[in-house]
């Protein structure tokens, strides 16, 4: 079937063919973007932290009443005993497994971050990382993988004041960080300098992934974490405890009883004061959740108006043109021609839509770009949305196309 | 005439009922979920303190190292206690008010009650008049109190209504973190939105349950909260202890009733800059801000990305759909050529037949707007379900409810326009030759 003669019918109907290559453009552009972000948000939703077995986790933030002040050494030495005596109780408990003093865990969004140099005293530092704190039990806990060099051991373990200015003397860092500072490798026996210090600290091992616990946006920032073994007392603690498995709920009902007999001055908040992990991850994730699933069903509404505007205009389109039907089939066309004809009409049109579509969709993205720091978009979500509209468009036909391919040769002999 | 095309529309638009109801639908959806997003931008972009806020002004210095220094680069987004303090004591503004946002636990002497953390704000007198924080009783502590560190608490009304059921409790006694404070006022109910004071804790339904003197939180080391920003070797100082004075960590806020004074204000915080260079404090050059409440805000950027993010989905939306009702529209009105061709050879003008289209597309804007309203209405409920902190917000107000009749209406006449115009131009000679 030669194209010409759709070309000429559809010069007759400027108007509607606008419109509907129109529509089928700005849908192409709004859905391959919606779609980008929904990729977008889903892959960092389903992003592991680096801590394995992580739904076994969960996190204990609780604050003394009354605690002696962390300024004068009795006060530090007073609170860390309070401190390990929390420990001992945790870990005596029948369903944990282990558990550590930690200052932050990922995506608490609240958590340290610090800046990591090669050099003393360095005007400006190589790369900002988080700092993570904790003792010899953190990394089992955590359950991080560790991939060179070795774990922190009870003897490394130092205690001092939040405030304390003294930098710790060893540490494990994560392997993004190890690459960037150390890009020949082996970073393991290493010196690096926090915060523009002048005392080295020694890199004693590499974790091959922890997640930030700060909101970092898609910031290298995400995955640049070190640990530091050095249990931090202030008036208030937190503890990361892994529970054995099956035995989460059961941990987290026997924690507050635990703390409250060996200390009763205290306060646990009661929504947030014993968190599981998959919570604070859950928490974390909400708004990503929320945005994907929004747009999902502002797609999928888009694209049925699409459709069903393609319906209403085509019927239309079909009604009009009975008699030429008509005159066609008496002339010796299959009703397969007729249904081919009104198919390659819509597919000249959601053509002309797509291609314009196309350059909308990536001026879109270029807005996003500028306005709200979005990545740029591959091109195969273009092509996923084309392809997209172009089936949508072949769907939508498909019903008006056969009422019309069923339209009677007779009909053309028939005044209306 | 109205009615009758009223009702000629109304037959027009119950012919085809699936055309209409695809029509009505479309322009229900593109308004219900634009007008959703839209409410929720209105919202979250609102004035905290309407009639007030032109007033407000937040003044910013740069205290910070010469290490890291660009040009142009903002000074940081709050003070230090030394600078706060001195600008406080200068007393050059109408009002004045320096402030840090924490937590306390309150001991309630009932034993029903186990301790429980509030949260708290630490601020000097002047807050309250400056803000226009209005009391269910009772009054503020003066400036001299403050200074005294009196152990004097004002309450919001929920904590009042928690503790004292709600009587009036100035006077009454309120332990918290060991100490004892006198009561001495109850605010009503009063929470800006957004928390513009100090968006460290909190952009939007954040309230504060008790406010006291700053310098008695000096003084007892109560627990802070927010953000501290330190250089050099400042300590950030957690839990009892206070950041050194490399931090900022205060929020100062000023009320200038005039822009001349707003003008002097600014002046005066360059001197500043300069006494304090000259004195040694600070390294850089005077680096002073000075914005109202709505353009701290705005450089605040406080409005969620995401919110924006949808707006512009849903305006996306929208258009998409009112293209719909365009071509959709156009469909039916050329369908009823023949009819309009008959009508203008019995005398109708065109201007009557335009009259007659735009009407029949006005009604299915009326009718895809109510449903609009409705989705809206149900698009919101569905946002106020969801965890954000500013989901409690999100109600349509009288405004946004007249803005989502007038949307729908424009929308559709304009939407009829085309389709309209193009009926009107059928001849009606040739119309009724073909047929």
């Amino acid at each position: 079937m030669t194209v010409h003669p759709i070309i000429a019918a559809l010069r007759r109907h400027k108007a509607g063919v606008v419109l509907i290559a129109l529509q089928i453009a700005l849908t192409l552009a709004i859905v391959c973007n919606a779609i980008f972000i929904i990729g977008q948000r889903i892959e960092r939703v389903n992003q592991p932290t680096g801590m394995h077995e992580e739904n076994d986790l969960f996190l204990i933030t609780q604050q003394w009443v009354g605690a002696p002040s962390a300024d004068d050494p009795a006060g530090v030495e007073k609170l860390d005993s309070m401190q390990q005596a929390d420990l001992a109780a945790l870990r005596n408990l029948p369903d944990v497994v282990s558990a550590a003093p930690i200052r932050s865990l990922p995506l608490l969004h609240s958590g340290s971050v610090g800046g990591i140099g090669l050099k003393p005293l360095q005007q400006k530092d190589t790369i900002d990382s988080n700092f993570y704190y904790g003792d010899e039990q953190a990394l089992p806990t955590l359950g991080l993988q560790l991939i060179a060099g070795r774990a922190f051991t009870s003897a490394d373990i130092q205690h001092k004041p939040m405030r304390d200015q003294s930098e710790p003397v060893l540490a494990i860092i994560t392997q993004p960080i190890a690459d960037k500072l150390f890009p020949q490798g082996n970073a393991v026996g290493k010196v690096i300098y926090l915060d523009s210090s002048s005392t080295p600290t020694t890199i004693v091992g590499v974790v091959a992934r922890l997640q930030s616990a700060v909101d970092t946006a898609g910031s290298s920032l995400t995955w640049y974490s070190a640990l530091f073994p050095v249990r931090q007392d202030a008036n208030f603690s937190r503890t990361v405890v892994r529970a054995k498995p099956g035995r989460l709920e059961a941990a987290m009902l026997a924690v507050r009883p635990a703390l409250y007999t060996v200390n009763p001055m205290r306060v646990i908040d009661e929504e947030h004061g014993v968190r599981s992990f998959a919570d604070i991850r859950a928490d974390a994730y909400r708004a990503d959740l929320g945005m994907a699933i929004l747009m999902s069903v502002v797609c999928l509404i888009l694209l049925s108006i699409t459709a069903a505007g393609i319906v209403g205009l085509t019927s239309f389109w079909v009604g009009q043109r009975q008699r030429q039907i008509g005159v066609r089939r008496t002339l010796g066309a299959r009703k397969i021609d007729i249904l081919h004809y009104f198919q390659l009409e819509n597919l000249l049109i959601a053509g002309i839509g797509a291609a314009i579509g196309i350059l909308l969709a990536l001026g879109l993205n270029l807005w996003l770009i500028i306005h709200f720091e979005m990545d740029r978009m591959p091109v195969i979500y273009v092509l996923i949305g084309v392809l997209a509209v172009l089936v949508l468009g072949q769907a939508a036909v498909f019903v008006p196309a056969r009422r019309a391919s069923n339209v009677p040769p007779v009909v053309a002999t028939r005044a209306v | 005439m109205f009615t009758y095309y009223l009702d000629l529309a109304l037959r027009s638009l119950r012919r085809n009922k699936a055309l209409t109801a695809l029509m009505v639908l479309a322009i229900a959806l593109g308004i219900g979920a634009s007008m959703t997003t839209l409410t929720v931008l209105h919202v979250l972009s609102g004035d905290p303190l309407p009639g007030k806020s032109a007033q407000l002004y937040y003044p910013q210095v740069d205290p910070q190292d010469i290490k890291g220094m660009l040009p142009n680069k903002e000074p940081p987004d709050q003070v230090t206690l030394i600078d706060g303090l001195n600008l406080l004591h200068a007393g050059r503004a109408d009002h004045q008010a320096l402030m840090s946002g924490g937590s306390v636990p309150v001991q309630p002497e009932q034993s029903s009650l186990d301790p429980f953390y509030v949260e708290a704000r630490y601020t000097t007198a002047d807050f309250f008049a400056m803000f226009d924080a209005p009391f269910l009783y009772g009054h503020n502590w003066t400036d001299a109190e403050g200074e005294a560190k009196a152990r004097e608490v004002v309450i919001a009304k929920s904590l009042n209504d928690k503790l004292f059921a709600g009587a009036n409790s100035v006077g009454r006694t309120l332990r918290m973190a060991g100490t004892s404070f006198r009561v001495v006022g109850v605010l009503d109910s009063w929470q800006p939105n957004p928390h513009f004071y100090d968006l460290n804790t909190g952009s939007y339904a954040y309230g504060e349950q008790v406010f006291l003197p700053l310098q008695t939180m000096l003084e007892l080391r109560l627990d802070r909260n927010g953000s501290t920003d330190c250089w050099g070797n400042g300590g950030g100082g957690v839990g009892s202890i206070l950041p050194s004075d490399s931090c900022v960590w205060l929020q100062f806020w000023t009320q200038l009733d005039s822009p001349a004074k707003a003008a002097a204000y600014k002046e005066f915080l360059v001197h500043y800059s300069q006494d304090q260079k000259a004195l040694g404090r600070f390294q850089r050059a005077p680096n002073v801000r000075l914005r109202s409440v709505m353009q701290w805000l705005d450089y605040q950027m406080v409005v969620p990305d995401d919110v924006r993010l949808q707006n512009g989905l849903a305006f996306g939306f929208l258009l998409v759909c009112l293209v719909n009702t365009v071509g959709l529209m156009l469909a039916k009105f050329m369908r009823r050529a023949a009819e309009l061709g008959v009508r203008r050879a019995l005398g109708a003008s065109r201007r009557a037949l335009f009259a007659q289209l735009l009407i029949e597309s006005g009604v299915v804007g009326l009718v895809g707007g109510i449903g609009g309203l409705l989705l809206a209405m149900f698009g919101l409920w569905l946002v106020r379900q969801r965890p954000s902190d500013y989901a409690v917000l999100a109600h349509l107000d009288l405004s946004m409810l007249f803005t989502t009749f007038v949307l729908a209406v424009c929308a559709t006449l304009l939407a009829g326009l085309l389709p309209a115009w193009r009926a009107c131009q059928i001849a009606p000679a040739l119309q009724l030759k073909s047929n």
